[in-house]
């Protein structure tokens, strides 16, 4: 049977089925619109995500207090942005090209995670970052990497391999700290009191308060809910904690046997939506700093494409 | 570690040593500072990654000259607890980025003497800077290639990126006389076939210039008064800021682990 005789309705169900089956979607294959559109909003903004996230731990390249943290922390970097080239090639699988992501990004349309509009203060949140903000991607990433959509899923096994070796890295700067003199103690402790609860907000809203969750569960590009992953990162990160002395800063964190999980205090959803809505930290200096890189590197893109068809007219002519 | 039969040597080759670590560690930090500010994506990873390069070749021969030492010292107190008159690096090394052009364009300079310097040092009779050399040439082989493409696509691009090109030449071809000045240190190392000649590879560096520019529709320009000082450590005043920025967190806690 051609599926050009089909209905829309038979098509959506043969998507359906397959997705039932646990089959992976490959860019030519037929899906639904809306299932596109979700995919460019999620994947394109976590290539947005990879690329602003640069920009915290950029800053802290030029003062790095040794050079072998200043080596490993420009490969971290450099991964990132590896990563978001990576995702945004992916993303143009759903037709969409770079440039239409990009001005959606500058223009504000488009949204980052909004972790990174939260400032880097000490060079501890170098460790918090790799620890708890690598840490929770690796939560999130690990799912996505089963995830329906078979260019994003390749994406996400490979860019996991790297995040991993992100969190140890970061784990390990705050390790070193908590052993050393009490200013490194107190900054490592620092990092972590700022950094916790924005690194909780990753996962997004709660259950009850996500909108996209529904659909996205149903083709399985989400695998688990918002709060269950939330769980597992908390999970997996307290006993870490415990590990080098550092206090997580939730009173209410406690083990619930019962349950077989860590119970936690409430999130701060109105700070949540103010940074998800611009109303963060350093949101504003963000979207400056990639606008202006973009502004400043206009004669650069004008440059390569003059280039490219002066040499394409010698070819003709010769 | 090689036996010396004069002390004299030993410290001209530490300071030796510096001078290629200083260079590379300053122009690793100076490219270090674009990281998310690049024109598009892929130019943000690879001069992040040419910095990584820079940074790894100051630690290759700041640990060795740290080690001829002898005193205990690491490489860290080498790169974070000299002042501004202590640094050689080349003053090319430390002027500032400017805008893309003129990063790039400092970038080609350096790396094509570069190039033909680590070249000529993979001969050296040490073992180990043969070996740092070797390493470090590999890895310039590939920044050399990466600027000159640019310079090319900049210099023959668009009316408005061929000025910013020149501009940057005038801004930075002062500073090449500098890479090619040699002292006594030079003299007497080279006398032990252990350092580079730089009047053998000065040559060699034009000839790329020229080719380079040529293809470029860029002039190189002649009869300009060279600036010099890298031997003696006399900077131009952007280094003072370089180092006050990088070393500051690592002096604020004097001993700490990290
Ligand atoms: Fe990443
Ligand atoms: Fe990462």
């Amino acid at each position: 049977m051609s599926i050009k005789n089909l209905t829309e309705e038979e098509l959506e169900k043969r998507f359906h089925d397959r997705i039932e089956k646990g089959e992976i979607i490959e860019p030519k294959d037929w899906m639904p619109e809306r299932y596109r559109k979700q995919l460019i909003r999620m994947m394109s903004q976590h290539a947005h995500s990879e690329v602003v996230g640069m920009l915290p731990e950029g800053n802290w390249i030029t003062r790095a207090p040794s050079l072998r943290r200043k080596a490993v922390l420009l490969a971290k970097v450099q991964d990132e942005g590896g990563h978001g080239l990576y995702i945004y090639c992916g993303t143009e699988t759903l037709g969409i090209s770079r440039e239409e992501m990009l001005d959606g990004f500058l223009t504000g349309k488009a949204k980052y995670s909004s972790i990174f509009n939260y400032p880097t203060l000490n060079w501890a949140d170098m460790g918090a970052i790799g620890w708890l903000v690598d840490g929770a991607a690796i939560v999130n990433q690990t799912v996505l990497a089963k995830c329906s959509y078979g260019p994003y899923s390749r994406a996400m096994v490979r860019i996991c391999k790297e995040e991993n070796f992100h969190h140890k890295q970061g784990y390990e700067i705050l390790a070193t700290m908590m052993k050393g003199t009490d200013a490194q103690k107190q900054m490592a402790q620092d990092a972590i009191n700022r950094f916790w609860w924005p690194s909780l907000m990753m996962f997004g809203p709660s259950d009850k308060d996500s909108p996209n969750s529904g659909d996205l569960l149903k083709w399985k590009v989400k695998l688990f809910s918002n709060d269950e992953l939330r769980q597992r990162f908390i999970d997996r990160t307290v006993p870490q904690a415990e590990n080098i002395g550092i206090k997580l800063p939730d009173p209410l964190l406690k083990w619930n046997e019962a349950k077989g999980h860590y119970d936690h205090g409430d999130i701060n959803w109105e700070e949540f939506y103010n940074v998800i809505n611009g109303r963060g930290p350093c949101n504003k200096q963000r979207m400056k700093q990639r606008r202006d890189a973009h502004i400043n590197g206009e004669w650069v893109r004008d440059a390569v494409v003059a280039h490219e068809e002066k040499k394409k007219s010698e070819k003709v002519a010769a | 570690m090689p036996t010396f039969e004069k002390m004299i040597n030993k410290n001209d080759l530490v300071t030796y040593c510096l001078r290629i670590a200083d260079t590379s560690l300053i122009l690793g930090q100076r490219l270090g500072e674009w990281c998310g500010h690049g024109p598009i994506l892929e130019e943000d990873i690879a001069l992040t990654n040419i910095s990584l390069d820079c940074i790894g070749q100051a630690r290759g021969f700041y640990t060795y000259a740290a080690a001829l030492e002898g005193t205990g010292k690491t490489e860290d107190d080498l790169a974070y607890l000299r002042d501004e008159r202590e640094f050689q690096n080349l003053l090319i090394a430390e002027q500032p980025n400017g805008d893309f052009g003129q990063t790039i364009m400092r970038q080609f300079l350096v790396s094509a003497f570069q190039y033909y310097f680590f070249e000529e040092l993979k001969n050296s009779k040490d073992k180990t800077i043969a070996a740092l050399a070797e390493k470090s040439q590999k890895e310039v082989s590939y920044h050399l290639r990466h600027s000159s493409a640019w310079v090319i696509r900049l210099g023959d691009g668009t009316d408005e990126s061929k000025k910013r090109m020149e501009k940057a030449i005038d801004e930075l071809w002062m500073y090449t006389g500098d890479m090619f000045d040699m002292d006594e240190t030079d003299a007497t190392l080279i006398k032990e076939s252990i350092a580079v000649d730089t009047k053998k590879i000065k040559q060699l560096w034009e000839n790329k210039i020229r080719e380079v520019f040529a293809e470029a529709s860029l002039t190189v320009p002649e009869n300009i008064f060279m600036m010099s000082g890298s031997r003696e450590g006399k900077h131009t005043e952007n280094l003072g800021f370089i180092l006050a920025e990088m070393q500051s967190l690592h002096r604020a806690h004097p001993g700490a682990e990290w």
